[in-house]
């Protein structure tokens, strides 16, 4: 965490799910960074998200084991509604039920009792 | 004069050490040994060399090896950062070094323990599962997304999606690769085939990708010398000319998670890398006879052949079903085995491979190549070369 990105942990923390967002010509970007390439502003601000989004691509992670996690679990890149990406996980969901272009909603998530994660749920139940 | 760096510089000399599991041996006196043996390959002493060359995370000092062959005076040394991405880079950085005057003998090297000391496909872990990721220290690591394997499957599931490509289509490079290696003395899957069964039947390592198309991880090191075209007429072997040599960042680049740019099926760096070599020597696709395309996982082999212009996009599954990529096809990929079936030195030994392909030495030799391309690491900022006869 550094001071382009505190403003994400921080937002989570509260359970918000925040985009950085150009102050200038208010183009959204993440992950952050300290200016916004398309006006070069370094002033900037940011947006509160839906939460809303879908499946833009996922995996499944086999091997090798991943401290903390449960073999096997899916890590999937979420397209907010908003436009930008953002990867996470689908915590509660068999890996072989996610699919491209899945409606899914953030979660937070309370991680070894000292941080929080943004997280992913189904928006629909999965096609059966 | 023109400004273009085409045939400025010359390969004169490769050499490497075994490709093994378990060398035995420290890094240094690999890199020292693969260095020795491309200049003995050069026919160029100890003594001439004047710049070195390597990737940022080899271990192995310039200086050192300098000390270790008696070479008593270095005028040019510069490193590559982003991984494998840096393999054809050295070789730029050599031959700029050689067009400009800075230096006459320049050894790119690149030399580890990769598979016996620290295994990168463990990925950004402590060294074993037990160690935790500090949370959270990133957009990945939080998420258990800490391995080559898993960055890069999420960029082929994608391709998948947008291509209606499978985990054939990525497993008939495995195939191929191996098909090779199995005629390589030299590839660590010498005499060991594979068949697209075998691929499909191999464990999941991260889905979409199974075992067979992650590569192996060496040990091992190989060096190459390049010199001035005026230089290398007088040696062992003709010139393998450095006809073009490009490094490429693209827009919204990251190393290894470029997943934010519009469109993650393709790889732009490698496009800016391709219309670089294609300006550079005046060459096309049509011109190239074979190529050694970075496989440290099959699915990213696809869209560098799509961002060559060695087909359109999206139509790499069908070019490769059609048995252009295997030895007597259109465009033989990976003669040597590739990293999947002979080793994985970081790219370097594919540079090997292109110049022997180009002085007609190589064990899966194909016919009358004239010009061959070389690429370096995928996923990453890259580069690449087109090696081609004097």
């Amino acid at each position: 965490m550094d001071q382009d990105s505190a403003f994400f942990w921080e937002g989570v923390e509260k359970g918000e799910l925040r985009i950085q967002r150009c102050s200038a010509c208010k183009a959204l970007r993440h992950p952050p960074r300290p200016t916004c390439p398309r006006c070069l502003s370094f002033d900037w601000d940011s947006l509160l998200a839906s939460g809303n989004g879908a499946v833009y691509s996922f995996i499944v992670h086999h091997h090798p084991p991943v401290y903390g996690f449960e073999i096997p679990f899916a890590i999937a890149l979420i397209e907010l509604e908003e436009g930008t990406r953002i990867v996470g996980n689908l915590p509660g969901v068999p890996p072989e039920k996610v699919r491209v272009g899945m409606p899914v909603e953030v979660s937070f998530a309370r991680v070894a009792d000292e941080w929080t994660l943004p997280q992913w749920r189904p928006k629909e139940e999965p096609t059966r | 004069m023109s400004r273009t760096l085409a045939d400025r510089a010359a390969i004169a000399g490769i050499g490497a050490t075994e490709f093994s599991k378990k060398s035995g041996r420290t890094p240094l006196q690999l890199a020292v040994e693969a260095t020795r043996a491309a200049l003995e390959d050069a026919g160029i002493a100890a003594a001439e060399v004047d710049g070195m060359v390597s990737f940022t995370g080899d271990q192995n000092a310039e200086t050192e090896i300098a000390r270790c062959l008696g070479i008593p005076r270095l005028t040019h040394f510069s490193r590559i950062h982003y991984g494998g991405g840096a393999a054809c880079a050295t070789i730029q950085q050599a031959a700029m070094a050689v067009a400009t005057g800075i230096s006459e003998v320049v050894v790119a090297y690149r030399a580890f323990n990769e598979r016996s000391e620290r295994r990168f496909g463990a990925g950004r872990q402590g060294p074993t599962a037990d160690v935790p990721v500090p949370l959270p220290t990133n957009w990945y690591a939080p998420f258990g997304f800490v391995t080559p394997a898993s960055w890069v499957a999420m960029f082929a599931r994608r391709y998948m999606h947008e291509y209606n490509a499978s985990s054939e289509d990525f497993g008939r490079v495995s195939v191929a690769d191996r098909k090779h290696a199995a005629t390589n003395p030299k590839a660590w899957f010498y005499e060991q085939p594979i068949t697209l069964e075998d691929h499909q039947e191999s464990r999941w390592i991260v889905e979409p990708l199974h075992l067979l198309d992650c590569c192996q991880e060496s040990d091992g090191g190989v060096a190459i010398v390049v010199t001035s075209p005026e230089r290398a007429r007088d040696l062992a072997h003709p010139p393998v000319m450095i006809r073009a040599a490009a490094q490429g960042a693209s827009s919204d680049q990251e190393t290894m998670t470029s997943y934010y740019r519009d469109d993650i099926a393709g790889l732009p760096e490698m496009g800016l890398v391709g219309d670089q070599l294609w300006a550079q020597s005046g060459l096309g696709p049509d011109d190239i006879q074979t190529a050694i395309l970075y496989d440290h996982f099959t699915p990213f082999v696809l869209p560098q052949l799509e961002e060559l212009g060695f087909c359109e996009r999206g139509e790499a599954r069908h070019f490769i079903a059609d048995g252009n990529i295997e030895l007597g096809g259109r465009l033989p990929i990976n003669t040597n085995g590739g990293q999947l079936g002979e080793a994985y030195i970081h790219g370097m030994n594919g540079i090997a491979e292109g110049v022997r392909q180009v002085r007609g030495s190589a064990v899966n030799q194909v016919e009358d190549v004239d010009h061959v391309v070389v690429t370096a690491g995928t996923g990453v900022p890259t580069s690449a070369l087109i090696l081609g006869r004097a």
